[in-house]
């Protein structure tokens, strides 16, 4: 057994919260430039150029680059042979607390979906646990903004609806946000499980680094396709024309029942966050 | 494409003067509202209350800013999403709002209250939060504080930067800067 106290999640969620908020990941970068120097529209270009010049003043200044701080979704890997010395949820929720509040974050968190009250710090997070084995705690934090989220979908297929019904399915979903999620998006996919794992898996799928295709070569044959056939729609960046449409789709896939083929997309932006560390 | 310069209050005669597509720098005086601020407004307007700002001619940005660090006018800025504000923006619209700042589609009858009365609705770059913050020069909360980020400030701006998505006859760039894109390729 090794110890963790509840202090250092806190602390660590704390400034993961805020650096995740204002410093993208060097995957996203990369690809946001490389994105930049392939598209052959000049107003797309520019824009692209624009949300270069965002990010850096973010990057130098601690700045969030959105003002959307999104929800805290928090992702625990906890070893079987790690003990936490109080509540790790309490915990969490803590160093959400500290983040948004001592990094200039906004608070975009309601108390209860019909009646709307902010509840002043951005809690609670979205936390998701998962056990696995060793005596270490991998803590991700990704914000996830509200303009996308809700450009989301989900849809139980028929079997026979195949990967044609899948690479429909995820075409649609694009072609339907529009300029709604900020486009160049990044587009999470999830294949299987059940209606909720589907879900879950989407927005795992955007915890990947944009320049790692799925490890079955089927599904990064797939993702390459989807990206291709989402940046021939010509939504271009925020929705004015162009190729950039998509920065990178992302698929996880799980074991599913011989009645159903789950689908879910779920729509992230370009500032397309998450950061992670191992305690 | 020349950009346009142009100032908040904007009158309804320089609004119609806009086209869809067109690259602006707006300067002047201009107001946050999201969601909730334009429930509270739109309550108000039901029950034949005065309103807080003075709408006519007024350019509304959708917005919640991050909080202001210490010696900042604003913290991030960049718009939210605009067709939450289709149920409100109507109302304020036939009340004389000439302007709304916001990413995304809009719906019908959104553009039907456009064309009727003079009103543009422009884009502002979704997701330059830290960039676009730089153009509001001073910012203020002059209604609903308790909302948090979603309180109504007044904000002054220089040379921010917008582009027409729609216009006061309807034209929609989201459209039309599609199909000459797609069109291009053929
Ligand atoms: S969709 Fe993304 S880029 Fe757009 S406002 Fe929301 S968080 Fe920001």
């Amino acid at each position: 057994m090794r110890e963790i106290s509840t202090q250092t999640i806190t602390e660590t969620v704390k400034k993961l919260c805020i650096e995740a908020n204002c410093h993208l990941t060097e995957d996203v970068k990369n690809c946001i430039r490389c994105k930049r120097d392939e598209e052959g529209w000049q107003g797309a270009k520019d824009i692209l150029n624009r949300i270069i010049e965002n990010f850096e003043i973010a990057d130098k200044e601690n700045q969030p680059v959105c003002q959307d701080t999104g929800v805290a979704c928090v992702f625990l890997k906890i070893g079987q042979d790690v003990h936490v010395n109080g509540s790790i949820t309490d915990a969490v929720n803590e160093g959400v607390r500290q983040g948004y509040g001592e990094g200039y974050l906004r608070k975009s968190v309601v108390r209860d979906p019909l009646d709307r009250v902010n509840t002043g710090d951005n809690t609670p997070a979205m936390i998701y646990y998962d056990l696995v084995e060793g005596d270490k705690m991998e803590i991700t934090v990704a914000p996830k903004g509200f303009g996308s989220e809700n450009m989301s979908k989900i849809a139980m297929l028929r079997p026979s609806d195949g990967v044609e019904g899948v690479r429909n399915f995820v075409l649609r979903a694009v072609e339907e946000a529009g300029p709604n999620p900020c486009p160049p998006i990044v587009v999470g996919v999830g294949v299987g499980g059940t209606f909720d794992k589907a879900a879950f898996l989407a927005k795992k799928a955007l915890l990947r680094s944009l320049d790692e295709r799925n490890e079955d070569p089927f599904y990064a044959k797939l993702e390459e396709e989807l990206l291709e056939g989402i940046n021939s729609l010509g939504i271009g960046p925020q929705g004015f024309g162009g190729r950039t449409t998509a920065l990178a789709v992302n698929i996880e896939k799980f074991p599913t029942h011989i009645a159903g083929l789950p689908v879910a997309v779920n729509i992230n932006c370009h500032v397309a966050r998450h950061k992670s560390e191992v305690i | 494409m020349a950009i346009k310069k142009i100032v908040a209050p904007l009158s309804h005669e320089e609004a119609k003067k806009l086209r869809a597509g067109d690259s602006c720098l707006f300067s002047g005086v201009i107001y946050t509202a999201r969601d909730a601020a334009h429930k509270r407004l739109c309550e108000l307007v039901a029950k034949g209350e005065k309103l807080p700002i003075d709408v006519n001619e007024s350019v509304i940005y959708f917005v919640g800013p991050t909080p202001a660090k210490p010696g900042q006018a604003i913290g991030s800025a960049g718009p939210t999403t605009s067709y939450r504000m289709d149920a409100y923006s109507p109302t304020l619209i036939s009340l004389g709002q000439t302007g709304m700042i916001g990413k995304g589609k809009r719906g019908p009858e959104v553009v039907e209250a456009m064309k009727k009365h003079g009103a543009v609705y422009f884009g502002a770059i979704g997701g330059l939060g830290a960039l676009l913050s730089k153009c509001i020069k001073k910012a203020e909360i002059v209604a609903y504080e308790d909302l948090g980020a979603e309180a109504i400030r007044r904000l002054e701006v220089e040379d921010f930067p917008v582009v027409v998505v729609i216009d006061s006859e309807g034209n929609n760039l989201y459209e039309s800067g599609r199909k000459e894109y797609l069109d291009s390729l053929k």
